[in-house]
This record gives C-alpha cells, sequence and structure tokens, in this order.
C-alpha cells in the first residue's frame, strides 16, 4: 500500500479522522479488498474450526453413532478432568518440553555464538550444514531414530554396546525412561537448529561497542557474557524459548512413530488424536483438544505476561 | 464429499463478510482447492468402481485386472492402498466412509470392523440372490464376521488363522510330541529348558488382542458375552477365570524370559525374525511365515514344523485366532450393482485359490485347500483349514475399536500382567470407557 498521504496510521489517526480525503478513503477500501480474503480465509480455516471445535466438546457424540448425538454441556470436560490418564499425559508432555527446551537452550546458544563467530567466509555453509535437521519432515527423522535405535535393525546398541546398560539386546521401546530417552533425543537433534537460528538473530543485535568497552574494562570472557551479551539479548533468547515451548507442547510425531503411546508415553496430542481419530468419539476428542489449546493459551500468556517479552523488539523492530 | 460440504459453508460466510470482490476471490481460491482435492480420488466414467485394498505383493491389484477383463466392460475396477495395519486402515475408511464418499465401491475390511460399520449405516446389506453364493462352502468364522444382526454385509475374501510354528530340533531335545496337542505352559517350559524362544505378538497393538482373544477363547471364555448391545449395556466376560487363564499364560511366558529381548515391542514380523534367528524354538504365526522363510531363510526351513495353536488350559481344545479380509461394498457408492457383481467374481473359489497361491493368504473356502497349487505351495493346507473350522473370531461388536484398545491398554507391557489383578482392573476400566466416563 502506498504510505505518501497516510505515513503513520497507526499514531496519527486522531487528528487525521477529522480531514479524511477521498484518496485515503478510496486507499482504506483498497486495503480492505486487498488485505479481506486473506482475513476471510483465516476466519474460515482457523476461527471456524476452532469456534466448532468448542461446540462439538459439549456433546456426546461417536462418528459411527451419529443417531445418538446428545448435548452433555460439560460433562466431557469433568471427565478428562478427572481422569488420571490426562494428568498422566499433561506431566509426560511437559517433562518432554522442559528437558528437550532446557537442553535445546543450551546447545543452540552454543551453536550460536559458533556461527557468531566464524569466519564470514564459511559462516553461510555453516549455518547451512546446521540447519539441516531442520529441514527433515519430523516423521521422516523420527523413523530414522527409531531404526537407529531399534535392537534387530539399529546400529546404536552395536556401536556403544561398551556403555554400562547398553547391549545388543537393549530394547529402547521397552520401557518409559529409555523411550523417552529416544524421543528426546530426536527431538533435540531436530530442532537445536531452529533455537540457534533465533539466538544468532539476537546475537547480532548485542552492540560491538558495548563488548569492546567492557573489554577495555578488564571484563573476562565470563563477566561480559553474563553482563552484557545475555542481558542484551534477552528478548531474543525469551522468543526462542517460547517458540519452543509451545512446539514441545504439541509433541506428536515422534511419539506417534516410535511408541504410538505405549509404555506410558502419551502425551496431549496424542491423547487427542486417539480420541478422535481413532475412536471417532468426537465430542471427547473436541474438548481434548479445547484443553490442549487452552494450555497452549496460558502458556503464551505466562511469557508474554509474566517475562514482558516484546515480540516486536524481539525481531529488530523496537 | 468433506471438501464440498466445507466449500458451501465457506461461500456463505464470505457473503456476509465483505464485498463481492472478496467473495469472488476466496471462492476462486477454494474452488482450485477442492479441484485439487477431488482430482485425484475416484475413476471417472460410469462404470468405474474403486477398490480400496490393504498392502499386498499386488495380488489384489492383479485380480482387479482379471476380474476387469472377465467383466467385458461391465466395469473397471482400480485400485487404491490403504495403510499398512488394520487400525490405520479402519482410521481410514471411516472418514470416507462418515463423509459418504461415493468413491468407495469396494473395499478390503478386517474382520473385526464388518460390525461396526455395519451398525453405523456405512456398509450395504448383501442382496439376498448372492448370499448364497458369497457364504456357500465358506469356513463358518469368515460367515460369523461378516454377519451382524443376521445379516450379512460383506463377502468372505481370504480367511486366515495362526499355527504354532516350531523349530523340530527344539522341539526334538525339550522331549515334546509334537503330534499330540500342546499347551502353553508345555512351549514355555520346553523353550526356557533349551534357552530358546517363543514368538508372540506382544506389541501394544491390534496383533496383542489377536492373542489375548485367543487365550481366552481357549480357555471357554470370550471378552464380550453380549456383543449385539448398546454400549453403556455390554457385559463383559474379561475378568474371571478365563481371564485368569490367559493373564497366567501372558505373564509366566514374560517372567519366564522365552519372549526374547524385545517382547513388549514384538510383531508378526520381529517374531518371525527371532524365530528364524539362532535363539528360535517356538512361535505363534501366520501361515504367511512358511512363504517367507523360503524366501528369505532357505536354510532353516527344514527345521520348520507346524502344528495346531497351543492350548490355554490341557483339558480344553484350543481356539486359534481368526483373521483374513472380507469384501464390502460402502453404502454410498454410486455402483453398488456392479461393485457386487466385481466382489462375486474376486470372492469365486478360482480367485481365492489364485489370491491364496499368488500372496500367501488362506482362502476362505474350504474347496481352495484341495487344490493341487495351493497343496504345493501349502503343505500345512489341511492344518489350516481344521484350525480355520474351530478359530474364534475377536468380539463381533459394533464397539470392538474400543474393547480392543482397552485390552492392549490393560495387558501392555506382558511383564506388568498380574492374574490377579490385570483382567479385573480391565474389565472396570472398559466399563468405564464404555459408559464414556473414562478416556481411553
Amino acid at each position: 500500500m502506498s504510505t505518501v498521504t497516510e505515513p503513520a496510521p497507526t499514531q496519527a489517526a486522531e487528528p487525521r479522522r477529522a480531514r479524511t480525503t477521498d484518496r485515503a478513503r478510496q486507499e482504506r477500501s483498497l486495503g480492505w479488498k486487498l488485505a479481506g480474503p486473506a482475513f476471510v480465509v483465516m476466519l474460515a480455516v482457523t476461527a471456524y474450526p476452532i469456534a466448532n471445535a468448542l461446540w462439538l466438546s459439549l456433546f456426546d457424540y461417536r462418528l459411527t453413532d451419529p443417531t445418538n448425538r446428545r448435548f452433555v454441556f460439560l460433562k466431557n470436560y469433568v471427565v478428562i478432568l478427572g481422569d488420571p490418564i490426562w494428568w498422566r499425559a499433561v506431566g509426560v508432555t511437559l517433562l518432554i518440553t522442559v528437558i528437550t527446551v532446557v537442553v535445546e537452550l543450551v546447545i543452540g546458544f552454543g551453536l550460536a555464538l559458533v556461527m557468531n563467530k566464524a569466519l564470514s567466509l564459511i559462516r553461510p555453509v555453516l549455518r547451512t550444514v546446521i540447519l539441516i535437521p531442520y529441514a527433515i519432515i519430523t516423521v521422516v527423522s523420527a523413523f530414522a531414530w527409531q531404526f537407529a535405535f531399534s535392537n534387530t535393525s539399529g546400529f546404536v546398541n552395536d556401536w556403544f554396546s561398551f556403555l554400562p546398560g547398553i547391549s545388543e539386546t537393549t530394547d529402547w521401546f521397552g520401557g518409559f525412561w529409555s523411550s523417552l530417552a529416544v524421543i528426546c533425543a530426536s527431538e533435540i537433534w531436530k530442532t537445536t537448529p531452529f533455537i540457534s537460528l533465533l539466538l544468532l538473530a539476537g546475537l547480532a543485535q548485542v552492540p560491538e561497542e558495548m563488548q569492546e568497552a567492557a573489554q577495555v574494562d578488564g571484563a573476562t570472557w565470563w563477566q561480559r557474557m553474563y553482563k552484557v551479551t545475555i542481558p542484551n539479548m534477552k528478548a531474543a533468547i525469551m522468543v526462542a524459548v517460547l517458540f519452543r515451548t509451545l512446539d514441545a507442547f504439541r509433541v506428536f510425531d515422534n511419539v506417534f512413530i516410535m511408541t504410538a503411546g505405549a509404555q506410558g508415553t502419551e502425551t496431549v496430542s496424542l491423547l487427542a488424536y486417539r480420541q478422535t481419530i481413532t475412536r471417532v468419539e468426537i465430542g471427547m476428542g473436541s474438548a481434548v483438544s479445547v484443553l490442549l489449546f487452552l494450555c497452549v493459551v496460558l502458556i503464551s500468556f505466562v511469557f508474554v505476561k509474566g517475562f514482558r517479552i516484546n515480540l516486536a523488539q524481539a525481531r529488530g523492530e523496537g | 464429499m468433506g471438501v464440498r460440504r466445507l466449500r458451501g459453508r465457506l461461500d456463505g460466510s464470505a457473503g456476509r463478510a465483505g464485498p463481492p470482490t472478496v467473495v469472488l476471490v476466496a471462492t476462486a481460491l477454494l474452488a482450485g482447492l477442492g479441484l485439487a482435492a477431488c482430482g485425484s480420488g475416484s475413476g471417472s466414467g460410469s462404470n468405474a468402481l474403486t477398490w480400496y485394498i490393504n498392502p499386498d505383493n499386488g495380488s489384489q491389484a492383479k485380480l482387479a485386472a482379471e476380474c476387469t477383463a472377465q467383466s467385458n466392460g461391465a466395469y473397471k475396477i482400480t485400485t487404491s492402498i490403504l495403510p499398512n495395519d488394520a487400525s490405520t486402515q479402519r482410521e481410514q475408511l471411516l472418514r470416507r466412509l462418515a463423509a459418504d464418499d461415493s468413491s468407495t465401491d469396494l473395499m478390503s475390511l478386517d474382520p473385526v470392523f464388518v460390525a461396526e460399520f455395519a451398525q453405523a449405516g456405512f456398509l450395504q446389506q448383501v442382496p439376498e440372490d448372492l448370499k448364497a453364493d458369497f457364504t456357500a462352502d465358506t469356513v463358518q468364522p469368515a460367515i460369523d464376521a461378516s454377519t451382524w444382526k443376521d445379516k450379512l454385509y460383506a463377502a468372505p475374501f481370504w480367511a486366515n488363522t495362526q499355527l504354532l510354528w516350531y523349530r523340530k530340533s527344539v522341539a526334538e531335545k525339550a522331549g515334546l510330541d509334537m503330534s499330540k496337542p500342546v499347551t502353553w505352559a508345555q512351549i514355555i517350559a520346553a523353550a526356557k529348558a533349551e534357552s530358546k524362544t517363543v514368538g508372540v505378538q506382544a506389541n501394544r497393538y491390534e496383533g496383542y488382542t489377536v492373542w489375548i482373544n485367543a487365550l481366552y477363547a481357549g480357555a471357554g471364555g470370550s471378552m464380550v458375552e453380549n456383543p449385539t448391545a448398546k454400549a453403556e449395556q455390554i457385559k463383559l466376560g474379561i475378568a474371571g477365570p478365563a481371564g485368569t487363564a490367559a493373564a497366567t499364560v501372558i505373564s509366566g511366558l514374560a517372567k519366564s524370559g522365552v519372549g526374547g529381548p524385545s517382547l513388549s515391542t514384538e510383531d508378526e514380523e520381529a517374531a518371525r525374525a527371532l524365530f528364524q534367528g539362532d535363539t528360535g524354538g517356538f512361535m505363534v504365526n501366520w501361515p504367511y511365515v512358511w512363504s517367507a522363510a523360503n524366501e528369505q531363510a532357505k536354510d532353516v526351513v527344514p527345521d520348520i514344523g507346524w502344528t495346531r495353536y497351543p492350548r490355554t488350559e490341557a483339558d480344553k481344545t484350543s481356539r486359534p485366532p481368526f483373521g483374513g479380509i472380507e469384501l464390502a461394498v460402502g453404502a454410498a457408492s454410486k455402483h453398488k450393482d456392479l461393485a457386487f457383481e466385481a466382489a462375486k467374481c474376486i470372492t469365486s473359489t478360482k480367485s481365492q485359490i489364485e489370491y491364496m497361491v499368488n500372496s500367501g493368504n488362506p482362502a476362505a473356502r474350504n474347496a481352495a485347500y484341495d487344490d493341487a497349487a495351493v497343496r504345493k505351495a501349502f503343505p500345512m493346507a489341511d492344518q489350516i483349514r481344521a484350525s480355520l473350522a474351530t478359530a474364534a473370531p475377536r468380539p463381533i461388536t459394533a464397539y470392538y475399536g474400543d474393547v480392543s484398545l482397552a485390552v492392549q491398554d490393560g495387558f501392555h507391557p506382558p511383564s506388568k500382567v498380574d492374574p490377579r489383578t490385570t483382567p479385573e482392573d480391565t474389565q472396570k476400566y472398559l466399563l468405564e470407557v464404555l459408559k464414556g466416563d473414562a478416556l481411553l
């Protein structure tokens, strides 16, 4: 859109409203025409399904038994919140989220530092290499990890059998903690590049003069890291953590492929899948999905309000 | 179809939301989406039939081509492949059927899903004049599995059952007389004594229910006592003496360590790998393992023996599992008559024999087992036919999906099965699930 006549609509809207010209009106109308279809499509593909899920979650409705559809109001929510299976799934999901995000943050930060310090000659190559796992479809990487750790076709047992606790026949997917370890490792391997890229953007924003000033004052590498670098990229770190937390909380593919929820590894997304797609209990499944949605909203709220993240600032717009 | 319905709704909301241009653009966009989604679906023409098949070695596609040729242009069958395992095949078919997808003319259906689909009104009842033809000379469990509330909803296509496969050398060393019926306790003890394994299916998946159900049936019990009842009124037989007997076998096998290193994730293929390996002793599995062993492990083939499924209790005849595929016609199909005509061709004795020889999957009609080619490919043909005659189908109920999932959950992992508590806990849990008072 042209900004010749309307340079800053948000800040200057009030005093200008009185003397809106024909031209400005036309442009506003054009703006709506251009953005309108996208807005409508967004409503149709996001707002409508969410509203529909809310509505369906109030019913006892099984797809294979449509005639017995009954309005049960909040009963589905009462059942879910009173069911240990739900709380176990929430616990497992939180565990996976915390483990993966913390580890990814540490490794991602290390990779970002390396990329930041790397010679400009190899930086593009390095960035591409680090990004490769992120470019792989999660289902594909989940299968790759499953095959690697399988005790019939995998190589992990063979390579690491010198370690205590690992033998030729170790069944990684036969127990809760060992399954969880593989699931988390696969998640970490795949999404660390994402975090490291966000952190690299944050690192690039730390003013070089401040680093130099600290160095002149005699600050050690650690002191510069703690007192200059990290405080100055706090926004980038929080955004990276927020995005990954939301992402990790929805974990599905890895668990679905590797254990399908066996050995107590069922996550909240898997629970929603099981109710909606496998059991075709549309009402119960919608209620689980709505609760998952609320969890995600809660996490975003806590991050944005609790840690005062300014998303605009993190993108370098602030 | 779902896409078309969604498009209708979107047009409506766009009309209210903005000026006509918006509607045009949005409609054009979504129409494009719709076309793209529908374009790859069913074949065109008024006599085109789509047959949704479970993945096999191409033998179903071959039958489709032959029947098409035989029909002299009356119909043209194209096959569309469903996902790998029974549970995901059900998920995909169910979504199509619930959306009244007219392309589901014919489908290869696992026997356990016939009841659920028929109850939901997704399947077309078999016309009276074809009933006799579809069920003639067919093994009883296949007819039972294709019937829901006394009406026939599918044509038995192939019928599967499991045998007890054993390594002759191991059985001989252990002193087991395999010409007489053996019990689970005997083969577990024999495998333990010889440091060999017993291959079973105990991953948390449909195959585990197959095993558990066979153990129940072998002890004279059934997991669901009134299968045609509504969800709230279903009576279960999971707890009780049969449950204790079944749980005793599972926990005994797990505790004795003869289940192999990955018992709790073992499926048919893992069991086969174990059986063909150095520690192979015994295995329960479908007959396809015979052709697979002949292709991949020729050196162990002379050592492989087979006999009837092991007994749960020494004094009761075993009830081998029942599986296979039934051929059903979708209720929303636009060519139901043609579809039934095609089903008649696909499930004819001649086609079943051809399919059995080509794919390694046993036929549903008794006559197939007398065929020379079948007897050559399956030296155990008589054993399969005898097992099929007394095979125990899994519960024929509209809520089979919930029953199976809850039983898998309750009995998994095998090492945690306790004959005193597991059957009772599972029964209590499943009843809550069926009433809608618990998640699954």
